[in-house]
């Protein structure tokens, strides 16, 4: 069992190492004077100061939430790459409560964005996974759908009811509607010039999130309805014979891989400083938090690192754009996504060749 | 409603359906094989994004004067070359690694994605393609002077609404008539049934999968320029209404054609639909139209799956051992 945890983390790594090659062979390609400083500012930028940690950590927040909705989901058998939809929703339920509700009690016109927000995120989670459990529609297929009637539900709701119309985008939140940072703002913080210091924008947000990670790890491990719902993730059918009531359980999973993600709408769009752009777009959290989750092996407490490991390479991606499109990062991304499909594959080869090396060092 | 508002109310129909046909033959192909295949959009995003560069280049930078026939089958050509080099890496991963094929897909949609802009930008310096319109015919002799369907499909026309259709009838013809046809489904519905009478199935997907990476290579390029002057990185989901294109369209072929007639139409009128004055009073928000076909498909799907149309092993790989 230790064995095996050792490969799976060695596998993330070589994922990981061949995705950065790719991306660092595509710099190579398109500027080679600029490449060899881009890519090492990609990989250090991140940690140079305290500020820069904060927004690694605060840019880490959404797709973390992300990252534990798709794994949450793919622990119990099931796809949902409808993140982006439920996060979209979450989002804009924050949104329309911290921008009305002025006459509520701050702190409790937070607590109820943030509650709004997870419920909403499981109602629109709900709807692939009822479709799966009682008509048997494949819960990917049902997502993209729901992604598409999410994306134009919120660009309406928006357009009508929250819009900033200067900048074509969704309103400002009030700043008493905003997250709050619990002095995180006081600790990383940095003097970007002489006599100038700027802090990060990082707030409650991550304990939320650290916190979420922790109870999914506590629900999968430690309870039976997490045993239950693991079990029909290994074989449907034979949890239905072990008397698990399986339609139910994947109706619950969807619904708590939803809320996991609107949580995530809420906590990006309560920070004050993103918003969502006028016109129809799908939001990108919920496909980061696709590679999050696979890089992170689905389990909760993995995805917390390898969460601020992607935002990091954000992080990194947006100060090289003097000489390189940010796009870089998604590239990297994208190809760290692709040998995730057969990091089992990666698994069984490294088991083959480097395990025998361990197998040596623990008998000896 | 004036004649003129009709009249470009059909000829946006024309312009949303034939790509959506031509990219849901694609998947159709891949799908019947027996592969699942999400990366339609993907292929079409890197298909346009290669075929407009092409062009961007032919007419800005090297500066050839060619017929615009020369230039769209240039273009063409090339756009289906990419859709096949990117679908080989979708192949090997779904047949020969035999990967998760939803990640491949996914990861396939968001590099085109990220690499049409950082292409752009790195060698145009904006994200914008910009080409000239040279492939529009104004007028086509004869049949363009026919009262009411000369001026809908014969005026303000393009070759590549005739290559839809034709591709139509080929790929009904290839699947349902010829004995590659019946391979194919055969690896899609029972793979381990067709092995058993000396059929290669993975030989058959890697065709499903290449098809369907040519046509919907080529199905960005048919997107892109009846409705454009620049592509700006993004095909707006229409990989992904292919999709659903295909399932509303029940995987056939005659079906697929009324699927993408029906969601060209709503679409069309979604863009335009504030000339139209009934339409205008109701007050609805062009929103609501544009995520008609979606909610149609999901509709279909919920009505439908328990019986479904859709092929018996999509979806897995294929093993000797389960035989």
């Amino acid at each position: 069992m230790k064995r095996d945890s050792i490969m799976s983390f060695l596998s993330s790594l070589v994922v990981l190492v061949i995705g950065l090659f790719v991306g660092f062979l595509i710099l190579l390609f398109s500027n080679p004077g600029a490449a060899a400083g881009a890519f090492s500012t990609i990989l250090t930028f991140g940690f140079s100061s305290m500020r820069n940690i904060g927004d690694v950590l605060h840019g880490a927040t959404p797709i973390i939430m992300t990252g534990l909705s798709v794994a949450f989901a793919f622990k119990t058998g099931l796809f949902n790459i409808g993140a982006t939809g439920q996060f979209a929703f979450g989002g804009l339920v924050a949104i329309l409560i911290g921008l009305n509700f002025q006459g509520m009690p701050d702190g409790l016109r937070i607590l109820f964005a943030l509650v709004a927000a997870t419920a909403a995120g499981a109602a629109w989670g709900a709807i692939p996974g009822l479709l799966k459990a009682y008509r048997n529609v494949h819960e990917v297929i049902s997502c993209i759908m729901t992604n598409y009637i999410g994306m134009f539900l919120v660009g309406y709701f928006v357009e009508q009811h929250a819009f900033f119309a200067i900048e074509n985008r969704s309103a400002s939140l009030p700043t008493n509607s905003n997250l709050p940072t619990l002095g995180l703002d006081r600790v990383f913080q940095s003097e970007i010039l002489p006599g100038l210091i700027r802090s990060s924008d990082i707030n409650a947000g991550f304990f939320i999130a650290i916190f979420m990670a922790i109870v999914i790890y506590l629900i999968l491990n430690k309870t039976t309805f997490g045993y239950e719902l693991k079990a029909c993730g290994f074989n449907r059918d034979a949890a239905k014979y072990a008397g698990i009531n399986e339609n139910r359980n994947i109706v619950a999973a969807m619904m708590i891989s939803g809320a996991l993600a609107g949580l995530g709408g809420a906590l990006l769009y309560l920070s004050g400083t993103v918003h969502i752009a006028a016109g129809n777009n799908l939001l990108p959290y919920g496909f980061t938090g696709i590679s999050v989750a696979f890089l992170g092996l689905s389990n909760p407490i993995g995805i917390i690192f390898s969460g601020a490991l992607v935002s990091h390479l954000f992080l990194g991606g947006a100060r090289i754009q003097l000489n390189f499109p940010i796009e870089i990062v998604e590239i990297v991304i994208s190809i760290i996504i692709y040998f995730c499909a057969f990091v089992f594959l990666v698994k069984t080869f490294l088991g083959k060749h480097i395990g025998k090396l361990f197998k040596g060092g623990e008998k000896s | 409603m004036t004649i003129a508002v009709f009249n470009s109310i059909m000829h946006w129909t024309i312009f949303i359906m034939i790509p959506l046909i031509v990219v849901s033959l694609g998947g159709l192909f891949s799908e019947k094989s027996g592969v699942v295949n999400i990366a339609l959009e993907g292929k079409m995003i890197l298909g346009a994004f290669f075929g407009t560069i092409f062009m961007h280049y032919v007419q800005n930078i090297w500066v050839i004067t060619m017929p615009g026939w020369l230039l769209l089958l240039c273009t063409l050509l090339i756009a289906t070359i990419v859709g096949i080099i990117i679908s080989l890496v979708h192949a090997y991963a779904s047949i020969n690694l035999r990967a998760n094929q939803v990640i491949s897909g996914i990861a396939i949609n968001m590099f085109a994605a990220a690499f049409a802009i950082y292409g752009a930008r790195s060698t145009l310096g904006t994200q914008h393609i910009r080409f000239t319109n040279v492939m529009r015919i104004d007028h086509v002799p004869g049949l363009g002077s026919i009262p009411f369907i000369g001026p809908i499909m014969f005026q303000n026309t393009y070759f590549t609404s005739l290559l839809g259709i034709i591709i139509l009838l080929i790929v009904s013809f290839v699947l349902f008539k010829t004995k590659f046809g019946l391979r194919l489904r055969a690896c899609g519905e029972h793979p381990q049934a067709a092995d058993s009478v000396g059929i290669s199935v993975s030989k058959m997907r890697y065709a499903g999968v290449i098809l369907s990476g040519a046509l919907a290579g080529m199905g960005g390029v048919i997107y892109i320029i009846p409705i454009a002057a620049e592509f700006s990185g993004t095909v707006a989901g229409y990989g992904f209404l292919a999709l659903a294109v295909l399932i509303f369209g029940a995987w056939n072929p005659k079906r697929i054609f009324f699927a993408a007639l029906f969601f060209g139409l709503t679409l069309s009128v979604a863009s335009q639909f504030t000339a139209i004055p009934f339409l205008r009073d109701l007050g609805i928000h062009a929103n609501f139209f544009r995520m008609t076909p979606y909610v149609a498909t999901l509709v279909v799907l919920a009505l439908t799956s328990k019986n479904t149309l859709a092929p018996k092993a999509v979806g897995q790989p294929y093993d000797k051992g389960g035989r």
